[in-house]
Order: structure tokens, then C-alpha cells, then sequence
């Protein structure tokens, strides 16, 4: 919808502070600043990559130095490693390829924002990590990238800021090690898990965590003492081999804000 | 933009293929009554051939029209910008950006471009094969008089005119079409279909009333250029038909295309 490919009910999009459903040349202006991969990128197949650059180049006009927009495919084949590749015919790229011209398509007109939708969808491990340090190092050239993803992973390695849409409402936002931040959490090591159940369910500050793992897990409140739980639990008697403090990783985060918003009020 | 159509036709073979399709339709008048051993009958202009090459063009018109030229219309104006839509690259253009009205009216542009270089292209050939088979004379006209070798050529011109521009209301219907759906061949065969009902209609005497409605009534008018004097009246007509669903589906293609939530 920041876009303007789809049509707003009411209400006002400004990309980089223009409307983009005012009318008019707005929208042209905003999408001008604006770059985009909306879902898996796409192309004329029978053209070569070099060629579908230009021709998107030289679709959205005006009918610019020639010249100029055959060095700025040059540039922008570059920067995505595609300048080898870039007159085969997009038929035969891999995925990964195609992503990362997809990612090349969006940078042609030099935008100061990148709207990416998964842009690591469907790739290797390698794909990744290129994409990865690809976008990161468009990011220290002053260029905001703005991905949309389900892979926390993937958003927790490479991101700033990461914003939490509950419901449609941005239920959170910050950089990601204050998102996960607050109450932390251990993981146990028993030999009875049954019996150190029933043991912590006594102690106050502590909760246990049911998260469909095999280790036992518990939170802790804040300021709460993991040498209490470890004296609870030798008390009742369980075998302690070992107590690991945990970070809560984003997809923990993301759960618990998400169930939140869902929780019947 | 409109370049830019141009160019990505250039690079696909089917553009090829195509072209040397109606290459081979194009030469068949020619062909066909320098080798066979005459008798009456076939499509307009087809008999008139072997006395004269410069029949041929007309002939290898005549041969087009009904059929090819309304599969070719919808074939091209149904992918327009449903083509682009299953590609997935439609949603790439407009936000490049390319304007919603300026994306509609190019493609519109650059078929009619594309069914104008037919048009010449069939001519041509056709027109060479006729020269080189029988060579050119005056030509006698629908009328009985005779038409020099330079004028007949102009008429010939005028008629490609008039063949183009009658396809140009169904080449805004494709388009129309197009922007309803994300499939090009669905579009292409809705289009194709409008042709056919249109002519099937335009022989049926009992559905007279709604002849001077269809799309295709007129379409075989040209042929009044080669009267002497030339008869306007069908032409006018067919040229009035032309704008008129030219300016309707236009309208109507623009209207729901800029209303619409590209998904695709």
C-alpha cells in the first residue's frame, strides 16, 4: 500500500513526507525516492538481466541521457555482483540471482528508502548471508531498508530497529536487544523433571515455561535469584547438573507480544 | 515507455515466427493463382490477381482481416496488461514509477503499433508477390473505370489505413479486458471471441436491427475505396463505429485499471 498499488479505504501514506494517495505528481515523487521488492521479484524471462534493468529504467521516463542510464545499469549490476551475469537471460538465473537483481531493479533509481518484502525468501544459507551484507552495506551508505519478514533469525542478524505488527497495530518497536530486554530466563538441567516441577511451582518470581521443549525452562521476574530456584530445587531433593541463564530470542518476544494482542479482553 | 514496448516485442521470437506467418499468408493470392488453373470464387480481390500484381496486396488483406487480424488484435491487447500482471512485473512498473494512465494508454499504443507493422508487413509482401508474378498495370476498379498504378497504390494505403483503424475498437476491448484479469490468454480469447460474435451476428438477417451496432459491420468497407467515384458512406461509418468503442473501452480500461489493487 506504500506503494499505491493498493488502493487505501481512508486514510494517508507519506513515503519520505509525500502523499502517496493525494493525486496528482505526488506519488510519482514519492515513489521516485523509493525503491521496492514486493514479494518474489520479477521479470521479462526472454530479456537478459542488463536489458530488464534498462527497460525499466527507460519505462518510467522521462527519456533521459541514454548513456547515462546504461552507466547507472552498469553501476547498480555491480553492487548486486551481477556484472558478469548481466547478459544472460534471466531464464537461466538461479533464485538467488534473480533476488539480487530484484534488489538491483529496486536501487535503480537511487532511492533513499528500500521497501523489501522477504527478501531472503527461498534462498540458501549463502544466498542469505549475501543478501544480508548486500543490504547492510547499502544501510552504512545511508540508504534506510525497510524488511518485512517472518524469519526472526534473519531479522534479529541484520536489523536496527525491528517493529512488531500485532492485528495490524505496531505493538513494539526498538532496536532488537531492547525488545528482548526484561525478565530473562534459565534453563535447567534435572534429573527428576517431574518432581522439580512440582518443586518450583512453590517458589514466588519464578515461572515455569511451556514451550513444546524437551528442557525445563522457567522466567524469572525481575530481580529474582537463580541461586534461589537452585536452593528450591536441591531441597526437594533433585539432582542439579547445570543452571544456563538465557536470552529470550526475538521469536520469544514476538510470541509473547503477538499472544498478548490476541488474548480475549 | 512506448519505445520500450517496442523493443521487448523486437526480442521475442514469437514476433518472428509471427511475422513469417503472415509472410506465408501474405503470398498465397499470388502463389496460389500463378500455379493453380483458375476457376472463380474465393475471397475478395482473389480472382483480380492474376490480371494485375497490385490486387495481390488487397488480396493478402482481404485474406487476413476476418480471421488473423482479430486473433492477432486479441492475442496482443489481451496480454497487454494482463501479460505483464501473471509476469509479476506489472507491479514493478508502477512503482518504478510508471503512471497508471500513461501504463494503459502506451500498451494501447504501442498493439495498434504492432498491428499497423502487420498490416504494412502483410502488404508488402503480398504487394512484391504480385508484382514479381504478374507485375502491375492500371487498375480497373469495382466500377468498371481504371485506377493508374500510382493512385491504386494510394487507395491501397488508405485501405490499410481503414483495416487498422477498424481494429482499433476491438484492440481497446482486449484492453480493457486486460485489466480486469491476470490472465493474458483469457483476455486474448475474450477478445477474439467478440470478433467472432460480432461477424457471426453481422450474417444473421433475422438480428438485422443491431447490424449497424457491431464492431465488425463495416469492416469489410475498404473495399469502397476502389469504386469510382469512392463511397464514404460505409467508410464514415465504419471509421464513426471505430471511434466510438474506441473511446468507450478506452475510457472504461483507464477507469477500472486506476481503481484498481495490483496484487499480482
Amino acid at each position: 500500500m506504500a506503494l499505491g498499488l493498493i488502493l487505501p479505504t481512508e486514510g494517508e501514506v507519506d513515503v519520505l513526507g509525500e502523499p502517496v494517495f493525494a493525486g496528482g505528481a505526488a506519488r510519482g515523487r514519492a515513489l521516485r525516492k523509493a525503491g521496492a521488492l514486493v514479494e518474489e521479484p520479477a521479470f521479462w524471462m526472454y530479456l537478459s538481466g542488463r536489458r530488464n534493468l534498462d527497460y525499466f529504467a527507460a519505462a518510467a521516463g522521462p527519456p533521459d541521457d541514454r548513456d547515462a542510464r546504461r552507466s547507472r545499469v552498469d553501476e547498480v549490476l555491480r553492487t548486486v555482483g551481477l556484472d558478469a551475469a548481466g547478459d544472460k537471460k534471466v531464464k537461466a538465473y538461479s533464485q538467488g540471482m534473480r533476488q539480487r537483481l530484484g534488489i538491483g531493479l529496486a536501487l535503480l533509481g537511487a532511492p533513499r528508502v528500500l521497501l523489501l518484502d522477504e527478501p531472503t525468501n527461498g534462498l540458501d544459507p549463502q544466498g542469505m548471508r549475501e543478501i544480508r551484507t548486500l543490504l547492510r552495506r547499502l544501510a552504512d551508505d545511508g540508504v534506510t531498508v525497510f524488511v518485512s519478514s517472518h524469519l526472526l533469525s534473519e531479522v534479529e542478524a541484520m536489523c536496527d530497529r525491528v517493529g512488531v505488527l500485532a492485528r495490524g497495530r505496531l505493538v513494539a518497536e526498538g532496536p532488537p536487544a531492547n525488545l528482548r530486554a526484561g525478565a530473562s530466563r534459565l534453563r535447567i538441567d534435572v534429573d527428576d523433571r517431574g518432581r522439580a516441577e512440582r518443586a518450583l511451582r512453590d517458589v514466588s518470581d519464578v515461572t515455569l515455561i511451556a514451550d513444546g521443549s524437551t528442557a525445563l525452562r522457567v522466567r524469572l521476574s525481575e530481580g529474582a535469584d537463580p541461586a534461589e530456584v537452585n536452593a528450591a530445587l536441591v531441597r526437594a531433593g533433585v539432582g542439579v547438573r547445570a543452571l544456563v541463564p538465557e536470552h529470550d530470542s526475538l521469536e520469544d518476544v514476538f510470541v509473547a507480544l503477538v499472544e498478548g494482542e490476541d488474548a480475549p479482553r | 515507455m512506448f519505445g520500450v514496448e517496442l523493443l521487448k516485442s523486437l526480442h521475442r521470437p514469437r514476433t518472428y515466427v509471427l511475422g513469417a506467418c503472415l509472410a506465408a499468408v501474405a503470398v498465397l493470392p499470388a502463389v496460389l493463382q500463378a500455379t493453380a488453373s483458375g476457376g472463380a470464387g474465393g475471397p475478395p480481390f482473389f480472382d483480380l490477381v492474376r490480371h494485375n500484381g497490385l490486387f495481390a496486396g488487397l488480396a493478402a488483406m482481404a485474406l487476413i482481416q476476418p480471421f488473423f487480424l482479430p486473433l492477432g488484435t486479441g492475442l496482443l491487447s489481451g496480454e497487454a496488461v494482463a501479460g505483464e500482471a501473471s509476469a509479476g512485473t506489472l507491479r514493478y512498473l508502477l512503482v518504478r514509477p510508471v503512471g497508471r494512465v500513461r501504463l494503459v494508454v502506451t500498451k494501447y499504443l504501442a498493439v495498434m503499433t504492432e498491428l499497423g507493422a502487420s498490416v504494412l508487413w502483410v502488404t508488402l509482401v503480398g504487394l512484391t508477390a504480385g508484382l514479381i508474378a504478374f507485375g502491375f498495370g492500371p487498375l480497373p476498379t469495382l466500377s468498371g473505370s481504371t485506377l493508374s498504378v500510382g493512385a491504386a497504390l494510394m487507395r491501397t494505403v488508405g485501405a490499410m489505413a481503414y483495416i487498422l483503424i477498424g481494429v482499433a475498437g476491438l484492440a481497446a476491448i482486449g484492453v480493457f479486458l486486460s485489466t480486469l484479469t491476470d490472465s493474458g490468454i483469457g483476455a486474448a480469447v475474450a477478445t477474439v471471441s467478440v470478433a467472432i460474435a460480432s461477424q457471426i451476428l453481422g450474417g444473421i438477417s433475422a438480428v438485422r436491427a443491431i447490424h449497424p451496432y457491431l464492431i465488425s459491420d463495416q469492416w469489410l468497407a475498404y473495399a469502397d475505396l476502389f469504386r469510382t467515384p469512392v463511397v464514404w458512406d460505409g467508410i464514415a461509418r465504419g471509421l464513426l463505429l471505430a471511434a466510438v468503442y474506441t473511446a468507450l473501452f478506452l475510457a472504461a480500461a483507464l477507469i477500472v485499471f486506476t481503481r484498481k489493487d495490483v496484487t499480482s
